[in-house]
């Protein structure tokens, strides 16, 4: 049965065996094209004193020219200040559920081949819906802290509670010495929260209903948007491997990402405390 | 590259297909089962592992959908059907979904089969797994048990979508072009669950099941794995304000509020599992019926104790109208009934609730209350409180209440089931939303109260001067009586 074995360089020949026989993967990052830039506003340049970088690799320059488009989502979502955590780990859990596949194994002759993604139901308690992830408690955990961090902000702005957080993917290219290595992002996720307060138990329950209902919506839109089978980076070999994926993980390799957020203050813009996080090849645990 | 399909390409594109309808099938009726799937990542690959997903392989399943598709593939005009359906204990159906796995005619030439197709194919079954806890019959299927069942069926042919009532809605899971067509991945869910009664003569049944009976291959299993428990935490709210929005906004508990216009007053009790008498199945999981359906469903206890109010409007016929004639006791004496079990103290009273689904209405326990069991309440409107604004919330319906205007003004109120988070109330006889509710409103401190303050403040003003005047007549002895302690 599916076997996940990949051929080895591009001579044409197909492995007829029961997996899928797969051509040699071409090479990882085709050339840049020009386009305009993709990075969010508010990003901030790396290494701020206050960020925190999780892991060893060093950190991207922002894209500069030659960036490749990137396509950009906008989910928005109300919610109440318990349910920050679990909106938000539903949205990018279900994202990540797309966007993540089985770890490569790198054989000789350039053959790989890919492991198994499991998949499992997490019901929330606040809200009454249920979403699917990944099996990776590395993934979740890493999630979890980003989402942590994002809720303890978003409380203590003190503002009127609006705030966004960002999943982007990206890859990286190599830079020669001394420079750093660009990180070119190829699909960023938005979403932007709205904090209510609630007055009493009676609201809370309809909230749980609502927002059930709002992140269905929100499910069914992302799934709109992966299937719409745009750009996706190529599969790299072996040695490019980690400027595509993030294949830090020990079970599960998602596409290389970065989660970041802002907080808008009650004046309505952006406010510059903007803390990067970057999780790369490996989590800060 | 030829733009001909070569036979080994060929040869893989229609196993790809075929095990990604297997797995379709599988991911779709797992779903349905009532309970939480978790598979285990892994990172050296197991050769089993179709699309790099762990998705388990239930043989009935796998064998019901090899069966129904008979060596043939999804093809232009021959889909691949899963529907989904619910089934009370009386006897009612009602198709929830129909999840379609359809080719079409445009082809991509250019796609690579073992490489792009198969991704993609993957990606689509990611995002079937995310969508099918996402459409309304899976907080049904999740809370079935005693009460109702969820059914699968599958066919293969023309999809045939009228069983799913009017207004239904679509979703579209994704699409992956192949060197030979489209495949499409898409649900139909209904959104009226207004229920069909099918039960009125005898007679009549035998037209009842035209989806069932009629169509082609036909097998239906249910699995009914919830534990009692889940029933007591069944919705009971519903928010008429979204009725009728039907496309723009897919509100999902709304949805089963969006057949329900006529009233439903009464819901009425069914003492269930409250006396303890367990609910008997009425056959075995695995017992075949003559035309193959394999149900295990438990009856309700005593049929003879609920009977519905007629509803106010009966231009839905749809529910309540037969089952009133049949059934003993006026709904005074049901409401009587409910009066004595709802005084316990420790009455859990969410199961109330659920049992009062009717069964005579299967989504009755979606359906408004009657404000009087509400107001009669002793849990909810506590004696000695002074008129408490009722839990059921009047600004649910301040809104709209469109869907509500045929009822009566009972239907003002909503019954908001009451969920504290993290309460589980199948562990304790009370639980936390029923605590909550019963000392919400205590009676106030007597220490605190001030009118008997007040009061023996006056008479002790009114009595001050005949004190002095006793006081002076002692004068005397009271001198004496200093004289002594010096």
């Amino acid at each position: 049965m599916g076997i996940s074995r990949w051929q080895g360089q591009a001579r044409g020949s197909w492995q007829s065996h029961p997996g899928p026989a797969r051509p040699c993967p071409e090479p990882a990052l085709s050339a840049a094209q020009g386009g305009g830039l993709p990075w969010r506003a508010g990003s901030a340049a790396e290494s701020q004193p206050g960020s925190v970088l999780a892991g060893r690799a060093p950190p991207c320059l922002p894209p500069g020219h030659g960036a490749m488009n990137c396509r950009s989502e906008v989910l928005e979502v109300s919610v109440e200040g318990r349910q920050i955590e679990e909106a938000m780990l539903a949205v990018l859990h279900t994202i990540l559920l797309h966007r993540s596949t089985g770890k490569f194994h790198y054989k000789k002759e350039g053959t790989y081949s890919i492991g198994t993604v499991g998949t499992q139901d997490v019901d929330c308690d606040f809200i009454d819906f249920t979403y699917v992830r990944v099996s990776s408690e590395e993934l979740d955990r890493a999630l979890r802290k980003a989402v942590g961090e994002f809720k303890d902000a978003l409380r203590n702005s003190g503002g009127d509670g609006m705030g966004q957080i960002s999943l982007e993917f990206y890859q990286k290219k190599k830079s020669r010495w001394p420079f750093s290595d660009e990180c070119i992002p190829w699909e960023v996720w938005t979403i932007r929260v709205n904090v209510v307060s609630l007055a009493n138990e009676q609201e809370r329950q309809i909230c749980r209903e609502k927002v059930g209902e709002k992140l269905c919506e929100k499910v069914i839109n992302i799934v709109e948007v992966m299937n719409r089978h745009e750009y996706l980076p190529k599969m790299p070999t072996q040695s490019e491997v980690d400027n595509v994926f993030d294949t830090g993980l020990k079970d599960v390799q998602p596409y290389l990402y970065k989660i970041s957020y802002q907080i808008t203050d009650s004046l309505g813009t952006s406010v510059t405390t903007t803390m990067r996080r970057l999780i790369k090849d490996t989590l800060a645990l | 590259m030829d733009t001909d399909l070569s036979s080994q390409d060929r040869k893989d594109l229609d196993k790809f297909i075929k095990f990604f309808a297997l797995k379709t099938v599988q991911v779709i009726v797992q779903a349905r089962l009532g309970e939480k799937i978790c598979t285990r990542s892994s990172s050296s690959p197991t050769g089993s592992d179709w699309f790099n997903l762990a998705i388990k392989d239930i043989p009935e399943v796998t064998h019901e959908a090899k069966k129904a598709l008979a060596g043939q593939l999804p093809a232009v005009g021959r889909s691949m059907c899963v529907e989904i359906s619910l089934k009370t204990s009386e006897g009612d159906s009602m198709e929830l979904e129909i999840w379609c796995l359809e080719m079409n005619e445009k082809c991509d030439k250019e796609i690579k089969v073992s490489y792009t197709v198969y991704n993609r194919l993957s990606l689509l079954l990611k995002s079937l797994l995310a969508i099918t806890r996402v459409t309304p019959a899976y907080r049904l299927s999740r809370k079935q048990g005693h009460e109702y069942v969820i059914l699968y069926r599958i066919y293969f042919g023309e999809v045939q979508l009228s069983g799913l009532g009017e207004g239904f809605q679509t979703v579209r899971v994704g699409t992956v072009g192949t060197p030979v067509g489209t495949i499409t991945l898409s649900c139909a869910y209904r959104i009226n669950l207004a229920f069909m009664s099918t039960r009125t003569t005898a007679e009549d049944n035998a037209a009842v099941y035209p989806s069932v009976e009629d169509s082609q291959e036909v097998c239906t299993t249910s699995f009914s794995t919830s534990p009692p428990s889940q029933l007591s935490s069944s919705r009971l709210s519903y928010q008429p304000a979204a009725l009728g929005v039907g496309s723009a906004d897919m509100g999902y508990p709304v949805v089963f509020a969006g057949g329900l216009n006529a009233a439903h007053p009464h819901q009425l009790i069914v003492p269930g599992k409250e006396g303890g008498v367990p609910l008997v199945p009425s056959q075995s999981p695995h017992a075949t019926q003559a035309d193959q359906e394999r149900m295990a469903m438990c009856t309700p206890l005593d049929g003879a104790h609920y009977s519905a109010a007629t509803p106010s409007s009966s231009e839905d016929t749809e529910t309540v109208s037969n089952s009133s004639e049949a059934k003993s006791g006026s709904p005074h004496d049901i409401l009587e009934t409910i009066f004595v079990r709802k005084v316990g103290a420790f009455v859990n009273k969410p199961i109330n609730q659920v049992t009062m689904a009717n069964l005579d209405i299967p989504f009755a326990m979606f359906a408004p209350k009657n404000i009087e069991l509400e107001d009669n309440d002793p849990m909810v409107n506590p004696p000695d409180s002074p008129e408490t604004e009722s839990p059921l919330l009047g600004s649910l319906h301040s809104e709209g209440s469109s869907g509500n205007s045929t009822g009566n003004t009972h239907d003002d109120f909503v019954m908001v089931d009451f969920k504290p988070a993290f309460s589980k109330d199948d562990i304790l006889p009370m639980d936390l939303g029923t605590f909550y509710r019963e000392f919400q409103n205590p009676p106030q401190l007597s220490s605190l109260s001030i009118d008997i303050g007040a009061q023996s403040m006056a008479e002790d003003l009114d009595s001050l001067p005949e004190k002095l005047a006793v006081h002076e007549k002692n004068v005397k002895e009271f001198d004496a009586f200093v004289e002594t302690l010096q």
